[in-house]
């Protein structure tokens, strides 16, 4: 099987091996072509965004105006901190040339004249090693104001790595946006979006690093090449992180759509102890878990993990075995939520720390039948509530976890049931109810 | 005390300065700078990188405040950051982490007494596959168990 994203070849991320291997080939084709040809093929190929929401890249490129007298920009997003997801560091590591032609190429078809590589600030040796391969691409005249001689070509643009500084939340776009241009990571409510105002109020392009990688490959083997890989509706292949429970844990390039027991058992070489699973959350601590005897028949593409009832997200897979004890990975979820909330919106700022402190009743042993229903109603007030995903990222493991997995968190509370008074003003409103199961 | 960037370091945060069109967004690369010439970003710190920069003092506080790497109190020689999140959990990372704290002696965001070692409980680190893990300073310490943390402790002079 070939590998996209993360080719076999030893030292891969040295230029000579990279340029050997037909690197920056692609580059030279584009230039043969306009801008629109480009976005046209990359939106044929059925390229879907590899940051979490799946978003077919072609048509986010399409958005972009054609005519305007702003300068454009290109974001590539390697902020990189769902939990679960350690995908962009190796392509960082082993494979630096081809994410620079990737965003060489999305410069030329979205008419961007600037990129900038948005790396965590924790991937110091990484952001290092990513800085040692721009300037080698620099000083070969491949990017920057000399491309132009180098490709016979009037078009040139520059890359910039911009070093975050330790915020998850900056991962989301308009935050990544805010954080480049010097201020607090707060997202932008949308609309409007960032292809209208981004960047300084700009047109601005924001695509996750795995995604830029790959359309190198796409413009130098066509469209159709890469539309026949992996699941025919999220094709290609996918960087999967795999992590928590399995023997052989790391990040591994399969096409779309493989068996997640596959996954698990014959790439990561099953649990240790031949324990059997009880959990498994498929796409990085914010997407939906799944549970351990309803994984057969799973396939890790967008459109099956959400009939499964979850999402693809990151492809970080975390894998959890029957003694784990569920509620101290929840109570670590929600920590991990309220300490990352960026504090904009009530409904996220105040619902993730009341998760938190719930759960961790429940923990302490003074939890009852009813703090699970809190917990699922907190949830649901926050759920689609909120100026940017955070606030559903947070809600989504909280509500589905103790959805699914009720038997399990039961045995962790009391069973006193205390009736409550009803209140009316509360049980008028739409949103679940903790005493919405008395009513029935 | 006043403090002042080095002629080495005016040039670095030039070179960040151009890499923008305003000024306000080479706040971020600045603040790293002076905290590694600094080791943590005090009040005239932020005053000096408004001046350098030409921008308010207060942009450089809301930044330094949003961000959890930048840090406004002197902190240890060695920063020792344990990850405690999902996947080094599952991997026994809480062992870790209290063995940490015991063997330091030393709390969450605490500093010893001879500023050598400070301790900081961090999120997800993207080190999932390689867990459990720590980080001291800007360096990754993958796979790790009690024993393995305690070795390296012992060769951090």
């Amino acid at each position: 099987m070939e590998k996209i994203v993360l080719p076999e070849i030893p030292d891969f991320n040295q230029i000579e091996i990279y340029l050997a291997n037909g690197g920056f080939e692609s580059v030279k084709k584009v230039f043969t072509k306009t801008p629109d040809e480009i976005i046209d093929e990359v939106k044929k190929s059925g390229l879907r965004g590899r940051g979490g929401a799946a978003f077919s890249a072609g048509l986010k490129w399409s958005f972009m105006p054609k005519t305007t007298d702003k300068p454009k920009y290109l974001c590539i997003n390697g902020d990189e901190s769902e939990p679960g997801s350690f995908k962009d560091r190796q392509i960082f590591e082993d494979n630096p040339f081809q994410l620079i032609e990737g965003a060489i190429i999305t410069c030329y078809a979205i008419g961007a004249k600037v990129a900038y590589l948005y790396i965590r600030g924790e991937y110091h040796k990484w952001i290092k090693l990513m800085q040692k391969a721009v300037d080698e691409a620099y000083a070969r005249e491949f990017i920057g104001e000399k491309m132009k001689e180098t490709y016979g070509i009037d078009f040139s643009c520059d890359l910039f790595i911009h070093k975050g500084a330790g915020a998850y939340i900056c991962g989301e776009e308009s935050s990544l946006m805010n954080s480049i241009e010097g201020l607090r990571g707060y997202p932008r409510v949308k609309p409007p979006f960032p292809a209208q105002r981004g960047l300084w109020g700009c047109p601005t392009t924001i695509n996750n690093v795995e995604t830029i990688t790959n359309i190198p490959a796409i413009i130098k083997n066509g469209w159709e090449w890469f539309s026949k890989i992996g699941a025919p509706k999220h094709p290609g292949t996918i960087l999967f992180g795999i992590s928590g429970h399995v023997n052989k844990p790391g990040v591994y390039e399969f096409p779309s759509g493989m068996l997640l027991t596959d996954l698990i058992y014959n790439v990561a070489g099953g649990v240790p102890g031949n324990k059997k699973i009880k959990c498994v959350i498929p796409g990085g601590s914010s997407m939906p878990p799944l549970r351990g005897d309803q994984l057969e028949g799973v396939r890790m593409d967008a459109e099956s993990l959400k009939e499964a009832g979850s999402a693809i997200g990151t492809g970080g897979v975390m894998v959890m075995d029957e003694d784990t004890n569920l509620l101290k990975v929840l109570l670590r979820i929600s920590h991990f939520y309220h300490h990352e909330s960026c504090g904009q919106c009530t409904p996220c700022r105040e619902g993730t720390g009341w998760m938190e402190k719930t759960l961790h009743r429940i923990d302490e042993g003074h939890g009852t039948s009813q703090d699970l229903d809190l917990l699922i109603s907190v949830a649901n007030n926050i759920e689609g509530n909120t100026i940017c995903a955070l606030g559903d990222a947070a809600a989504w493991p909280v509500k589905f976890m103790i959805t699914r997995f009720r038997d399990e968190f039961e045995k962790y509370v009391k069973k006193d049931i205390f009736i409550p008074v009803p209140n009316k003003v509360h049980s008028m409103r739409e949103t679940a109810s903790p005493l919405a199961d008395l009513h029935k | 005390m006043c403090f002042k960037f080095t002629e080495e370091n005016l040039s670095r945060i030039e070179a960040a300065r151009k890499k923008y069109p305003t000024a306000l967004a080479a706040v971020m690369d600045t603040i790293y700078i002076a905290q590694e010439q600094n080791g943590y970003i005090s009040n005239e710190v932020m005053e000096e990188i408004a001046n350098v920069l030409g921008i308010d003092k207060v942009n450089v506080l809301s930044v330094v405040t949003f961000y959890t790497m930048y840090h406004t109190k002197p902190m240890g020689k060695y920063h020792v950051q344990v990850c405690t999140n999902v996947s080094c959990m599952l991997c026994g990372a809480y062992e870790i982490f209290d063995g940490v704290k015991e063997k330091l002696g030393l709390d969450h965001m605490q500093v010893s007494p001879d500023s050598k070692f400070s301790l900081e409980e961090v999120e997800c680190m993207g080190a999932c596959g390689y867990a459990p893990m720590i980080a001291v300073n800007e360096d990754y310490f993958e796979n790790l168990n009690k024993e393995k943390v305690f070795e390296i402790l012992d060769s951090l002079k």
